[in-house]
């Protein structure tokens, strides 16, 4: 009697965890892999900014304004001769947290909403879902923005009026999930050896609705600091001389002829940064619901 | 059939009910005054209360909401604080423009997002599929207001091939208001140097508009080609000796036709939040800046105004892709 096979097997096959099998699904994935990479990246330079930038990023020094990229200012300076670089960098950091708080916050709030819609049904189901239509109605821009106006010009009221307009995508995708389920055999279990409405929900609910959640919830990163950086450019958002991208960009869109170097690393940092988790999500979807897959 | 349209509109007309309380909710929470923001800052106490009267603001807020109900189902939108005119009459003269953008837009989407996402799915795994995945990636990713400034930077400002901001050049008098869209009147009234102008005004914001959701309509074509290609019957098709271009014309593009249709009503939606960006930047006097410049000035009977016909806009718009989705696949009405 040998116990060294710390690892269970079958005819000589290790046996995965089905997490650690979808892992290296994933990372079979080469475009959802590359995109992952351009996340981490641009999270570290998120984390890593006040070490990484040579400037500070609100520094003024008007006389070195509209400074071609050069060993100096790796992206050029604005008109005010801020490092562009440094303010990238710390674009970065809002750009990020403001997809995460965004995405967090519409995330729970839709999938309560959904996990409650689902599991107790009739016209309480019938109601919540009837709100969520109204959300649907708006075009998404135009009601984020009428709410970030009335809430008044911020970052933190753009978070806000975005959450509010994203929420109601969770509550749907949650509650459809949810209506499956709970017809299954493990669930119809559970409840048949007494498991009350919460640890339903807790334990075997919601655990199950958290694959296409992951999926939405990339895509929606990608979307939100879109969203984010339009409303900013509009003047809904971040406010000058906050380094944020969409503000970078409408502080230089006079200069995009001349001084291309304003607008540009700017627009290139949100393309890869959105592209990103676009990747990211395509490749999760495939790997989580092969059905979907492309 | 009759039921399911009926069904539909019964839910179309719950959703409307529902977008006026959303609406008159909005202009609630303004902390800003909208009697102080009317009047100035030099107004009298007792014109401040009078105005406020006249407006029926001292009611209570359930009695507000009837009365704003009951002048909605008149077609009555209010009055704008900083136009001082009948929003629905603001709305009627900045619709068109945001209209010709939008179907323009939705034209390039789908010239270019159908055949680029039905030869891809074709040609699968070559450069032609590649190059498809990479616009779609690009253009589902890249903020449109930086391309739109793009765009005007070097076709309009550097290279002078295009037209800048605006509908019309300031030299020419719009053409007679039939539609209100300036090709389509001009092209009715034979007004030749006014539709050439007008089309030539519209091409950099309807790429800038169409781009993001060429790359949705893109990708969703081209999987579903794909998702069709696979399909036993057409393989059975092509055992039976049919050309290639049947094979594809009748088999395969018709069944993978109706997501593509699905996800146009859903486009229809985004270019109308696309179309605030895009008329900001081109000076493009449709409701999507109105709506900009009446949040800016918390001009809310104006913000509810074009929240409330976008909002009707857009289920509209659904209902009808419903509706004709219905027609064409029967399957779906029993759902």
């Amino acid at each position: 009697m040998q116990a060294t096979a710390s690892v269970p097997s079958i005819r000589g096959q290790r046996i995965q965890s089905p997490n650690a099998l979808l892992l290296r699904r994933f990372l079979q994935e080469k475009t959802a892999v590359f995109g992952l990479i351009i996340i981490l990246f641009f999270a570290a330079l998120a984390l890593l900014a006040p070490t990484l930038s040579p400037f500070d990023p609100l520094a003024q020094n008007i006389p070195n304004g509209l400074a071609a990229p050069s060993a100096e200012h790796w992206m050029g300076t604005d008109k005010l001769g801020r490092d562009i670089f440094s303010r990238m960098l710390y674009g970065a950091r809002i750009s990020l947290t403001s997809g995460l708080t965004v995405v967090v916050m519409a995330a729970v709030v839709g999938t309560i909403i959904g996990l409650v819609a689902g599991y107790v049904g009739g016209w309480l189901d019938e109601a919540l879902m009837r709100i969520t239509d109204i959300f649907f109605a708006f075009p998404s821009l135009i009601l984020a923005m009428a709410i970030a106006g009335a809430l008044g010009p911020s970052l933190r009221n753009a978070l806000i009026a975005v959450a509010v307009v994203t929420w109601p995508v969770y509550a749907r995708l949650v509650r459809g999930q949810v209506l499956v389920l709970r017809e299954r055999e493990f669930v119809q279990a559970a409840r048949a050896v007494g498991a009350g409405h919460g640890l339903i929900l807790r334990r075997h609910l919601f655990p199950n609705t958290l694959s296409p959640l992951l999926v939405q919830a990339s895509f929606d990163m990608g979307t939100t600091i879109l969203s984010i950086a339009g409303l900013s450019f509009i003047g809904f958002g971040a406010q000058p001389p906050t380094p944020e991208w969409g503000v970078m960009i409408s502080e230089g869109r006079n200069y995009i002829t001349t001084h291309w170097w304003l607008t540009f690393f700017p627009a290139m940092a949100m393309l890869f940064a959105v592209a990103g988790f676009n990747l990211v999500g395509d490749g999760l979807r495939d790997v989580l619901d092969p059905r979907l897959r492309r | 059939m009759t039921r399911f349209i009926l069904r539909r509109l019964g839910g179309l007309v719950f959703v409307l009910f529902g977008v006026s309380i959303m609406t008159f909710f909005l202009a609630q929470i303004v902390p800003a005054d909208p009697v102080a923001a009317a009047l100035g800052t030099n107004a009298r106490e007792a014109q401040i209360e009078a105005y406020r009267r006249q407006l029926g603001l001292d009611q209570p807020v359930v009695v507000q909401y009837v009365r704003y109900m009951g002048r909605l189902l008149q077609g009555d939108l209010g009055a704008s604080i900083r136009t001082r005119r009948p929003v629905a009459d603001d709305l009627r003269d900045f619709l068109p423009a945001t209209v010709e953008l939008t179907l323009a837009a939705m034209l390039v989407t789908i010239l270019v997002g159908i055949p680029l996402g039905v030869v891809a799915a074709l040609r699968r795994n070559t450069w032609i599929d590649a190059a498809a995945r990479i616009l779609a990636l690009i253009g589902g990713a890249m903020p449109i207001f930086y391309v739109g400034l793009l765009l005007l930077g070097v076709f309009y400002r550097q290279l002078r091939w295009l037209p800048g901001p605006g509908r019309l050049d300031s030299t020419l008098q719009p053409p007679t208001t039939l539609t209100g869209l300036y090709t389509v009147d001009a092209l009715l009234t034979g007004n030749w140097p006014v539709f050439t102008d007008a089309l030539a005004h519209l091409v950099l914001p309807a790429i800038t508009l169409g781009l993001y959701s060429t790359a949705v309509l893109l990708r969703m074509t081209r999987s579903s080609m794909l998702e069709m290609l696979g399909q036993d019957f057409v393989r059975t098709a092509r055992a039976k000796g049919l050309s290639q271009r049947l094979v594809i014309g009748r088999h395969v593009f018709k069944n993978a036709l109706p997501p593509i249709l699905t996800i146009l009503g859903v486009i229809f939606g985004s270019l109308l939040s696309g179309a605030v960006l895009t008329e900001t930047i081109f000076n493009w006097p449709g409701i999507g800046r109105y709506a900009t410049t009446s949040v800016t000035t918390l001009d809310y009977p104006a913000v509810m105004g074009v929240a409330l016909v976008a909002a009707v806009i857009y289920p509209l718009v659904n209902t009808l892709v419903d509706i004709g989705y219905s027609v064409i696949d029967p399957r779906v009405r029993t759902n």
